[in-house]
């Protein structure tokens, strides 16, 4: 795996609202994601992981606020550029060309009222203007035969697919312009768990074959151990901790992850006594002191409830870079000022 | 194309039930046309002109409530409604279609006018929120929620009068014969204004606000964020993505509201004192003339059931989901 960043997330923060009501959902995110990897984003609900990847391709619903950071873009051939920084015109050209979106809701994601191949084809005729419609329609299915979907369906409407065949047209459908980044917002939450393998093997095939990166954001952090490269880890709006895959599962250093992948059985192994985490997700808008974790945490001391830690490198024995944000590992990390 | 045939079933059977109440119904009210007939000539009718006067509404002696029942569907498939009172001896079918050209061009012009207005200002209110289009809501529904007559009275107040263009009621000036020519049409026109701007002063919010929810609701939608993400143009995205979808229930409702076109309005014509069918409708029923208040019923009857049936196909057209495979 090359380590040439395809995509740098840095300082990003997005608020729900403005002024003194604005509810703080992403705070201080950098993330880099490199060509061709995986990168699991977990954490319980709220935690931001959506909105951080709707902030990255600007999709905030109102009233979401990009209040800060820089989202860089490394094109294939070209210069890098800001994300945040493109205009309208650019903007569009860059959604779905660049970065493609498999949404959350599989069953709401396609338009009712028009077919597959139109839905399909729209996105062509935006980027690819000159395309001829034939061409167009071949594009289309084509990708319904990589997803897996007889090219018959082309004609179906959405209502007479199942939930499954319906996300594996959306996945055809963000791949259809050859994205290099795409980004998995729960993907297979609405799926039963055998269509979720299905779907996410034949989507890490695909990848392998077409080369583009992924950012996959679940809550479901035994997918990620076994799908993804690298996996970070977001409570109340902040990375906690970023590792390699197996890295994290084995050794993870954050009490949070401990607890998440304290939260699912394994399948092979020794068998240990399932532990979930207490209490329940920060309330965003009035998050504790310090360490946003420290209420919940069974290894809080001292400085925990005063202090944020930032996010430090410890040493990790096969030189992989990994951050934590732990007052547990105080080697890793400097202090900042407290946070009133 | 099962679910269609099954739907014109349906509303077969409503128009057989609904032509069956409207022959017993003015059965069942007390009295019959011919005395109320008779009191307009105050008595001086010959014992042989009542005899043949109840022959001719039907309503012979002899004859049993079934027999007139079936006689009475027999008329109506020759199209023959009975004999006005108030026109006699003018056929009630002839009286109605005297009238109802003026309601359908009037009300009709003035509600696909007022739909597609409303409609376009609803896109564009619930699609850019906090707008000049906003704005425009309070007052329209200010205007929706005042009376129709109302409204009409208000009108030929401020505006009607002796040097106004816009004559203060009728069809067309007086004295001029109904013909297509370069006399009567502009007059019919400019006399339908007044009528035509209180109808669409009072509708159209109905419609804006509607389209403006729906639009707001599907909004929120996934597929419109999908869309987005999908970098679409902007206009495709209103359009064909959230408009298209918000249009549903406003479609349907636009259905129902041609059937309403034929007797719905009334008070306008009434203020108006305007010739189409609402207005026949009120000299009707002040005037006690039975057969031809059956006769409008029925064409508002078959009207709405006809609207009905054009909603179903309509949303047979735009929604997929309504088709049934097969």
């Amino acid at each position: 795996m090359s380590a040439e960043p395809v995509l740098e997330i840095k300082n990003l923060n997005v608020d729900y609202g403005l002024g003194d009501q604005a509810v703080r959902a992403v705070r201080d995110v950098s993330l880099t994601l490199h060509r061709g990897e995986v990168l699991g984003l977990a954490g319980e609900s709220g935690s931001g992981k959506s909105t951080l990847a709707y902030g990255l391709t600007r999709l905030l619903p109102p009233p979401g606020v990009i209040t800060g950071g820089e989202v860089i873009y490394h094109p294939e051939k070209g210069d890098a550029y800001d994300v945040l920084g493109l205009s309208d015109k650019g903007l569009r050209d860059f959604r779905w060309a660049e970065t493609a979106i498999v949404f959350q809701g599989a069953m709401n994601s396609l338009n009712p009222v028009h077919k597959i191949s139109t839905q399909l084809t729209d996105v062509l005729a935006a980027h690819e203007p000159k395309m001829s419609a034939h061409s167009r329609t071949a594009r289309a299915r084509e990708m319904l035969k990589l997803v897996g979907i007889s090219a018959d369906r082309m004609d179906a409407y959405p209502h007479q697919l199942s939930g499954g065949m319906r996300q594996r047209v959306m996945i055809g459908m963000a791949l259809i312009l050859q994205p290099q980044v795409v980004i998995m917002d729960e993907p297979t939450t609405a799926l039963d768990v055998v269509m979720q393998r299905q779907i996410l093997g034949q989507l890490i095939e695909l990848r392998e074959r077409l080369g583009f990166s992924v950012i996959f954001i679940t809550h479901d952090l035994s997918l990620l151990v076994e799908f993804s490269n690298r996996i970070a880890i977001m409570y109340g709006g902040r990375i906690v901790e970023e590792a390699q895959a197996a890295t994290l599962y084995k050794d993870s250093l954050h009490p949070y992850s401990a607890g998440l992948l304290g939260s699912f059985p394994a399948l092979r192994g020794p068998r240990r006594e399932l532990t979930g985490i207490p209490g329940s997700p920060p309330d965003l808008k009035g998050m504790p002191s310090g360490c946003s974790f420290h209420p919940r945490c069974p290894k809080a001391f001292d400085p925990c409830a005063d202090t944020i830690p930032i996010l430090g490198h410890p040493e990790t024995p096969d030189g992989s870079v990994r951050t934590v944000a732990c007052w547990l590992h105080p080697a890793s990390a400097s202090l900042k000022e407290p946070v009133s | 194309m099962k679910y269609l045939l099954q739907r014109i079933a349906f509303y077969l059977f409503t128009a057989w039930a609904a032509i069956t109440l409207n022959f017993f119904i003015p059965r069942m009210i007390p009295g019959d046309p011919v005395k109320s007939l008779l009191s307009r000539f105050q008595g001086q009718m010959s014992s042989q002109a009542i005899d043949s006067l109840y022959v001719l509404f039907g309503l012979d002696k002899n004859a049993s409530i079934w027999e007139q029942y079936f006689d009475y569907w027999k008329q109506l498939f020759h199209g023959d409604l009975g004999l006005s009172f108030t026109a006699f001896p003018s056929p009630v079918s002839e009286v109605i279609g005297s009238a109802l050209p003026w309601t359908l061009a009037l009300v009709g012009i003035t509600t696909v006018i007022s739909f597609f207005l409303g409609t376009g200002l609803g896109v564009l209110a619930g699609w850019r929120r906090g707008s000049w289009v906003d704005g425009l809501l309070p007052a329209t529904t200010f205007l929706s929620s005042v009376p129709y007559f109302w409204l009409g009275l208000l009108a030929i107040f401020l505006l009607a009068g002796p040097n106004s263009i816009f004559p203060s009621g009728g069809g067309y000036t007086p004295g001029l014969i109904p013909a297509w020519d370069q006399y009567f049409i502009p007059s019919a026109i400019q006399h339908s204004l007044l009528p035509a701007l209180t109808i669409l002063i009072s509708s159209v919010s109905g419609w804006i606000l509607s389209m403006r929810n729906m639009m707001v609701t599907v909004a929120a939608e996934d597929y419109i964020t999908v869309a987005h993400a999908k970098g679409l143009s902007e206009k495709r995205v209103a359009l064909s993505y959230a408009a298209r979808n918000a249009l549903l229930p406003n479609v349907s409702g636009f259905a129902l509201s041609l059937g309403f076109i034929v007797g719905g309005t009334l008070l306008v014509e009434i203020v108006f004192s305007y010739p189409g069918l609402g207005f026949l409708l009120f000299r009707a029923v002040t005037a006690k003339d039975y057969p031809l208040m059956q006769g409008i019923f029925l064409v508002i009857t078959i009207s709405v059931l006809v609207a009905n049936l054009i909603a179903d196909i309509a949303y047979l057209l735009l929604d997929p989901r309504t088709r049934k495979e097969g």
